[in-house]
């Protein structure tokens, strides 16, 4: 029997775990990453909310499904974006793509 | 209903046309001539199927066809917009139609279409002929197309469409409007080769002269509507009780009834329009248009326009009045107005020695006889003269102008500078032009009232017959003078014009007109014999009663309920008529028969200082320009302009201008440097300052961003989960 | 403690404890092969919430095609790599413990929700209706609109990948 705290906990976790390595990382694809594990901490919330509160709507699930899909373009665009600043600029670390500078 | 229809549509082919020719085909004269008769030809169809549906139509006076639909809405009620057709709009509809079609047609072969461009032809003169090869190559003089001929028919197409509105529409308003508009289209068109400087003072002249009345007709327009809240001729016009009231309600003004007042100030724009003294000294001056638009204006259009009004507003003009009994103020002042003006107008006539003022002179004495009728209540009549004078002036306009044109075919022939519109320049035309003398005859004789064959005697003699029984023999005698003078100044133009031999080089190589210009008057003068029959009275001797009288049942019934008339029939008038149509035809005759080149007119030697008088029109328009130009002008020139205008407005101009500087200077210096300008420069370098501060923030990295990014977004999560969750 | 609480603690710890080293692994590779290893733990605890449909999902969509994605992006841009450099930047010893103020943050908001500890027997509960969810994405009363815009989405992003991916030959490539 395990109470619901525990998933919500674990993937809190998580996130912050996640939050820590977008803000840390000095590699983009690192960056990537730390998204990677808040999605899946978020994606943990939301099956444990439909498991545990609701069980019998559909929406949670398909709530996720959505996610998924979002999660996918995500990577996909970013990876994309990062080979070709990598092409153009010949760097990977987050604080030399900088032309936005004000 | 089908007439209505037709009634409804009949005004706009002409506006049409206007727009087409000036938008689109201006540049193509044939496609602008063709639109300009197409249009109108499509208006005189259908106002002749609306005749011959109407003309067998009983009590159409009484119950006329109208139709109207709301058009400005005014707070409670509208102003509508509509047409009305009773036996006077059919009548005048009759013949607006026929002479307004006649005038088209006569127009391309007047305007030269087909000839060649001029050689130093220029828009706003008439044209001065081209020189062409011909196939021996010589050189040949010829006629050259008017340069501005579309500018013409646009114009024209215009005032048929003014015209056709006014007849067929069913309220003041919009006859204002219509008659408006053929203010503006005549301003255009007697200044149509405004080059000239006569024409262009001549079309200044017929606006400005005709205003003074038109804003008479306008202050009648407005009490009228003031008083019965309606402009509608049914409302106001065929309603006792309207025109009972109007009758004897006192009006302010010099004891007049309203329906006085509002009678004498519609008059007023009759005399404007229709050219009675003391506002006829526009109409000799239009003469500087061309002659189509000659025609137009004497004949179909404007000055018809004004004895319509005047027909049309009768009722109300003649309200209180019974058959026999006092004239009402409105009443005495048009035969007053009409038979001097005919009387007046005629003596001059017989002193022009141009060709086109002698028409023009007698066009505002033949009103006059109208006006005069429709002042002593001879409704019927007045209206079957203005039929029957319509053609008639429009055959002899366009017969005029066909021997100008011949005359100039001359010139150019010869090479000879003449004076081609001077009669004694001319004679002997007959031989060189038959068709038009022929033509110009029947017209001339219809003028003077030539008995039985030609119409001008029939509405003639009935005017004269209604003055003379009715009692107004003052009116009778100016009106036989008149008619006197009439067949006399005309006999005078036909002899000195196609009788005896030519008087100058040009008129002996006079050619005759094409036959675009020839057809409309052969047109012409049929109407100018027949129409006449239409209305012969039942109590004419051995002829009465044998044909039908067809007008004076039709168009009596306008003035049945108004009497029209007298009871008694003598026969006085018929003698008289016949004795001075036949003696002023011989005196005429007589007179001019032999004159020789270079001649002076025999009348100067026989009237002496009166020829003087009467060759400078009374000097009317000497005492005008004495009177109101000259002290106008002084006005404008020394007092307007020097010294309110230089003076004093222009030093309150100047006063506010320094005023305003030195104001702006004291601003300026005070407020604007220190206090605004002072604000802008702080503000924008506190915005500067703050961006410089806030410079480092955009460092162009992501993650510092995203630092920024969660710590505010908690901070704000943790206000509102304080604030709003917990509380 | 029941067999499954340990269960899902020792799974919770590994997770845990791999996602720290996904975030702080000095060669990239290494973090690589720790996201697969985190990515396969959520997989586990999907299981144990009942939803075997997602866990088999999380390891065909997570672990089969995006870890591998980004193994491959970290293979390509790997010559610039120096396994000498700082994986972090110099923040993180301030960033490490905002990070564990928001972790104390989250928790406190979450205890006092009033669900926060309920507790449900999942053993014996049937998991999630795959059926019924293919059905709701496809019923246009349910959440086909939100498939298709889903599917759009995908769609533009590979759409828009390809596109930005492109070496662009001559030009200003």
């Amino acid at each position: 029997m395990i109470p619901l705290s525990w998933y919500l906990i674990f993937a809190a976790g998580l996130f912050v775990t996640g939050i820590f390595g977008v803000l840390t990382r000095r590699n983009v694809i690192g960056v990537l990453m730390g998204v990677e594990l808040m999605l899946n901490a978020v994606n943990i919330n939301l099956l444990a909310f439909w498991s545990y509160l609701y069980p019998e709507s559909i929406s949670g699930l398909v709530f996720i499904a959505i996610v998924f899909v979002a999660a996918a373009a995500e990577t996909a665009v970013g990876l994309a974006l990062i080979i070709s600043i990598y092409r153009r600029r010949h760097t990977v670390y987050a604080e030399e793509i900088n032309l936005l500078r004000g | 209903m089908q007439t209505i229809s037709l009634l409804w549509l009949s005004p706009l082919p002409p506006a049409l046309a206007f727009v087409l020719i000036a938008l689109f085909t201006s540049h193509k004269r044939g496609l602008s001539h063709w639109v300009a008769l197409t249009a109108t030809s499509l208006s005189w169809l259908m106002s002749m199927v609306v005749f011959f549906q109407t003309m067998g139509m009983t009590n159409l006076a009484q119950f006329p066809l109208s139709s109207s639909i709301g058009w400005l809405p005014l707070g409670e009620n509208w102003l509508r917009i509509g047409i009305h057709a009773d036996p006077l709009t059919i009548v005048t509809l009759f013949f607006v139609a026929w002479t307004i079609l006649m005038i088209f047609i006569y127009s391309v072969g007047y305007h030269n279409y087909g000839q060649p461009q001029g050689d130093h032809d220029v828009p706003g003169l008439p044209p001065h002929g081209t020189s062409v090869r011909d196939g021996q190559g010589r050189l040949h003089t010829v006629l050259s197309v008017e340069p501005m001929y579309s500018r013409f028919f646009a114009f024209i197409a215009l005032f048929a469409f003014g015209m056709f509105t006014l007849v067929v529409t069913d309220n003041l308003l919009v006859l204002y409007m219509a008659w408006e508009i053929m203010g503006l289209c005549s301003y255009l068109l007697i200044g149509f080769w405004y080059a000239k400087p006569a024409a262009r003072n001549a079309g200044i002249k017929a606006f400005m002269t005709t205003r003074v009345g038109d804003m008479f007709m306008l202050l009648g327009l407005a009490a009228l509507y003031a008083l019965t809240g309606t402009l509608n001729y049914q409302e106001i016009l065929n309603n006792e009780i309207v025109l009972g009231t109007l009758a004897q309600t006192l009006s302010p003004v010099l004891g007049l009834s309203w329906a006085g007042l509002i009678g004498l100030l519609l008059f007023a724009g009759t005399v404007g329009k229709s050219a009675q003294f003391p506002l006829h000294v526009w109409l000799p001056d239009a003469m500087e248009g061309p002659t189509p638009v000659s025609a137009m204006i004497h004949a179909a259009a404007m000055v018809s326009a004004g004895v319509y009004l005047a027909a049309r507003f009768f009722p109300l003009l003649s309200a209180g009045w019974t058959p026999g009994g006092a004239l009402t103020p409105p009443m005495f002042w048009m035969a007053v107005i009409g038979s001097f003006t005919a009387l007046f107008a005629s003596t001059i006539a017989v002193t022009q020695n141009h060709i086109k003022p002698v028409l023009a002179y007698s066009t505002i004495s033949q009103l006059g006889f109208m006006i005069a009728a429709l002042g002593i209540g001879a409704y019927t009549p007045a209206v079957f003269h203005l039929l029957t004078h319509a053609f008639t002036k429009a055959l002899l306009f366009l017969g005029s102008g066909s021997v100008i044109h011949g005359m100039e075919h001359g010139v150019l022939h010869t090479g000879q500078k003449t004076d081609v519109q001077d009669m004694f320049n001319m004679g002997g035309l007959r031989q060189k032009m038959p068709l038009t003398f022929w033509l110009f005859l029947a017209g001339g004789l219809s003028l003077s009232s030539f008995p039985l064959i030609t119409a001008g005697f029939w509405s003639k003699d009935e005017i004269l017959s209604d003055a003379f029984n009715g009692g107004y023999i003052l009116v009778f005698l100016a009106l036989a003078t008149t008619a006197l003078l009439t067949a006399f100044y005309i006999m005078r133009q036909i002899t000195l014009t196609f009788l005896g031999s030519p008087r100058s080089a040009a008129a002996s190589h006079a050619g005759e007109s094409r036959w675009l210009m020839t057809l409309p008057l052969l047109v012409l003068s049929f109407f100018v014999i027949t129409a006449g029959w239409s209305g012969i009275p039942d109590h004419f001797p051995v002829l009465g009663g044998l044909i039908p009288n067809w007008f004076g049942k039709f168009v009596g019934e306008m003035a049945a309920n108004h009497g029209a008339g007298a009871t008694h029939h003598s026969l006085t008038p018929l003698f008289v008529s016949l004795a001075v149509s036949f003696g002023g035809l011989l005196l005429g005759w007589l007179v001019y028969r032999n004159i020789k080149a270079g001649e002076a007119d025999p009348l100067q030697k026989h009237l002496g200082v009166f020829h003087g008088l009467l060759s400078n029109k009374y000097y009317v328009d000497e005492f005008y320009q004495l009177a109101f130009v000259r002290p106008a002008w002084w006005l404008a020139e020394k007092f307007t302009s020097l010294w309110v205008d230089r003076f004093v407005l222009d030093g309150i101009i100047d006063g506010v201008g320094k005023l305003a500087l030195s104001l702006g200077r004291i601003f300026s210096r005070r407020i604007d440097l220190p206090v605004i300008t002072g604000m802008g420069d702080k503000l924008s370098d506190g915005v500067q300052d703050l961006g410089a501060g806030m410079r480092p923030l955009q460092s162009g990295r992501v993650q510092q961003y995203m630092i920024l990014t969660i710590v505010l977004t908690l901070a704000v999560g943790i206000v509102f989960f304080y604030l709003f969750i917990l509380a | 403690m029941t067999s499954l609480q340990i269960v899902f603690l020792v799974v919770a710890a590994v997770t845990l404890f791999s996602a720290g080293m996904v975030v702080s692994a000095r060669k990239l590779m290494h973090a690589a092969l720790f996201l697969v290893l985190t990515l396969m733990g959520v997989a586990f605890m999907f299981a144990m919430l009942g939803s075997g449909f997602f866990a088999v999902i999380q390891v065909l969509v997570y672990i089969g095609s995006i870890a591998i994605l980004i193994i491959f992006a970290v293979m390509l841009t790997r010559n610039m790599m120096d396994s000498e450099a700082e994986a972090s930047n110099r923040g993180w010893q301030i960033l490490a413990p905002l990070s564990l103020l928001i972790f104390a943050g989250i928790i406190t908001i979450l205890s006092s929700w009033h669900a926060f500890t309920s507790v449900r027997d999942l053993s014996g509960t049937a998991g999630e209706d795959v059926v019924a969810l293919g059905k709701a994405l496809t019923d246009p009363n349910g959440f086909a609109i939100p498939f298709e815009l889903a599917s759009i989405l995908l769609v533009a992003a590979l759409a828009g990948a390809i596109y930005v991916a492109m070496e662009r030959k001559g030009g200003r490539g």
